[in-house]
């Protein structure tokens, strides 16, 4: 078929124009030299981003999100390599209905996950609010999202090869080593930074669970409040979004180009 | 692992029938929290027209409130993504994967900051209004444009539109692509064919994408407090309220779990409604 620009191409551009356009006045107006996020441009200026290196409360609350994403992104990987085997390698009584049940963050309103955790940390166990807290949930919400990337890998390469391994005398746990886990690497990899995307750009989990300290954006949220806070929250908004889209690019192209090349059991 | 989801669910419920009394908290199992949402009184609180004779009414009110924005944004987002997953599973030949990642990638970035951007977009002194001065068409800045339902909708809609092209993509690729060239064969116009068969046979993924967009949207908390303004509040802003300010979260939990069940059976009721085990069992 001959690629024709009618309608449908029309549309399709001025789709993406949607999806981006608000978003990317953020950089546009952070490079601003100006007070309020106006047209029309008044110049350029990279004050804005020299600010945030001055600014302690937020280099702090950056450390904060980095820390609990990376602690995220592993224990939620870690957490979901053994569900998504079991799902995908045997055929468990109910494995259809713990599945979905495994999927239902992402459908539950995050507020009430939230808000049931907060009940479940306070007044069940006493526990005081802290950055752990905020890591415990953003576990919660990541597992899905991990689980269905190790699974849809899990499932793309050949169980044979699993079943050759332990023919040949491996353990279960040296096959799981060196066969299970190489093959599923590229799937490992987007799932660390997937669950590391997630949890550095939640927000409202965070906003509920944290004790004394701030992740970015609950730091990012107190500020929105104050006009002339804005500048700098552009510019901290700009470096989010840039350093967010290239993980998620990263994560798709290891994704992509892992799923033939790495693959013996395709030929 | 199922215990970490289900365990919090359980301790939600559970307080739902507890009750604060200052800052003790009554352990007495009772239904006073949920009692008091639908507690009569004789003077109706009128809303848009609309009589609520419920003592406590604002739980009700913002309930319905959050059901018409989140409906309307569920809607608007159909209607934007469905024209684009065709766009993609049948014009869209070279560079698929790269189509997929541009659609997808501002799911992942940071929903604060996308909200957040609408922000500057609707403003009173935001791009649009910015803009039309600079070029002479308003002389004063536009005030409906933000803080209020529609920028809500506008901006949740916008949030969510990537999230929903994927199922119906998935569900248009899966076509049949000589199911398309018998119809066309037998006579049909290009618009019968839309929609006797194209249609009907993406039912399933443009469903999945309406309930993937309903349900969390209902309880949104970020969009309606950035952008909605006192009269763009939803029921999760309730939910907060209880939980952090008023503290008095025995009945937030009450509310939060009275919105998961209205959910459920919105979702109930709109499956059953378009008969949806008949749309799947067609595709088997």
């Amino acid at each position: 078929m001959l690629k024709k620009i009618d309608g449908v191409w029309v549309y399709a551009i001025f789709f993406v124009v949607f999806l981006y356009g608000p978003v990317l006045l953020m950089p546009v107006f952070a490079l601003n030299d100006g007070t309020f996020a106006t047209f029309p441009l008044k110049g350029f200026t990279l004050k804005n981003f020299s600010a945030m290196a001055a600014n302690t409360s937020m280099i702090l609350a950056f450390q904060n999100s980095l820390k609990i994403a990376i602690a995220v992104a592993m224990l939620s990987t870690v957490l979901a390599m053994p569900a998504a085997l079991a799902l995908t390698r045997f055929r468990l009584p109910g494995g259809g209905a713990i599945q979905s049940f495994m999927m239902l963050p992402l459908v539950i309103p995050s507020i009430v996950i939230a808000v049931a955790l907060l009940v479940i940390l306070l007044k069940i166990f006493g526990i005081q609010l802290s950055l752990w807290t905020v890591a415990a949930g953003h576990v919660l919400i990541c597992l899905p999202f991990c689980m269905s990337v190790l699974m849809s890998r899990l499932e793309g390469f050949d169980p044979n090869l699993e079943e050759a391994s332990r023919d040949l005398g491996c353990t279960a746990w040296q096959t799981f080593w060196r066969t299970t886990f190489p093959l599923a690497l590229p799937g490992v990899i987007s799932s660390l930074l997937m669950g590391f995307i997630i949890s550095f750009d939640e927000f409202v989990i965070a906003f509920f669970l944290t004790g004394t300290e701030n992740t970015l954006p609950v730091y990012l949220f107190s500020q929105l409040r104050f006009p002339n806070k804005l500048p700098g929250v552009l510019a901290l908004g700009s470096l989010i979004l840039v350093g967010s889209a290239v993980l998620v690019i990263a994560a798709e192209i290891i994704r992509k180009r892992g799923a033939p090349s790495n693959n013996p059991g395709d030929y | 692992m199922i215990a970490m989801l289900a365990l919090p669910i359980a301790a939600l419920v559970v307080l739902s029938f507890w009750t604060q009394s200052g800052f003790e908290l009554d352990r007495t199992p009772t239904l006073e929290n949920y009692a008091q949402l639908v507690r009569l009184t004789d003077e109706p609180t009128v809303w848009f027209g609309i009589p609520f004779y419920f003592s406590y009414p604002v739980p009700a009110i913002l309930m319905i409130k959050s059901v018409v924005m989140s409906l309307s944004a569920t809607v608007a987002v159909i209607a934007l993504a469905y024209p684009m997953a065709y766009f993609l599973a049948f014009r869209v030949h070279k560079h698929k994967a790269l189509w997929i990642i541009l659609i997808t990638i501002p799911f992942w970035t940071s929903y604060l900051l996308r909200v957040f951007a609408w922000k500057i977009v609707l403003g009173f002194n935001g791009a649009i209004n910015s803009g039309l001065k600079a070029i002479g068409i308003i002389d004063q800045p536009l005030e409906f444009l933000l803080y209020n339902p529609g920028a809500v909708v506008i901006t949740l809609a916008h949030s969510w539109v990537a999230f929903a092209i994927l199922p119906i993509y998935v569900s248009l690729e899966k076509i049949d692509r000589s199911l398309l060239e018998a119809a066309s064969d037998l006579g049909d116009s290009k618009l019968k064919r839309f929609l006797r068969i194209t249609l009907p046979l993406s039912a399933p993924g443009t469903v999945a994408a309406a309930l993937l967009v309903f349900i969390p949207t209902v309880g949104d908390y970020v969009t309606p407090t950035l952008v909605g303004g006192p009269g763009g509040t939803m029921i999760g802003n309730l939910v907060q309220e209880l939980f952090l300010k008023q503290n008095n979260a025995p009945l937030g939990a009450a509310v939060a779990i009275t919105m998961m069940l209205i959910i459920a059976v919105i979702v109930a009721i709109f499956l059953w409604a378009i008969g949806y085990r008949r749309i799947r069992a067609r595709r088997a």
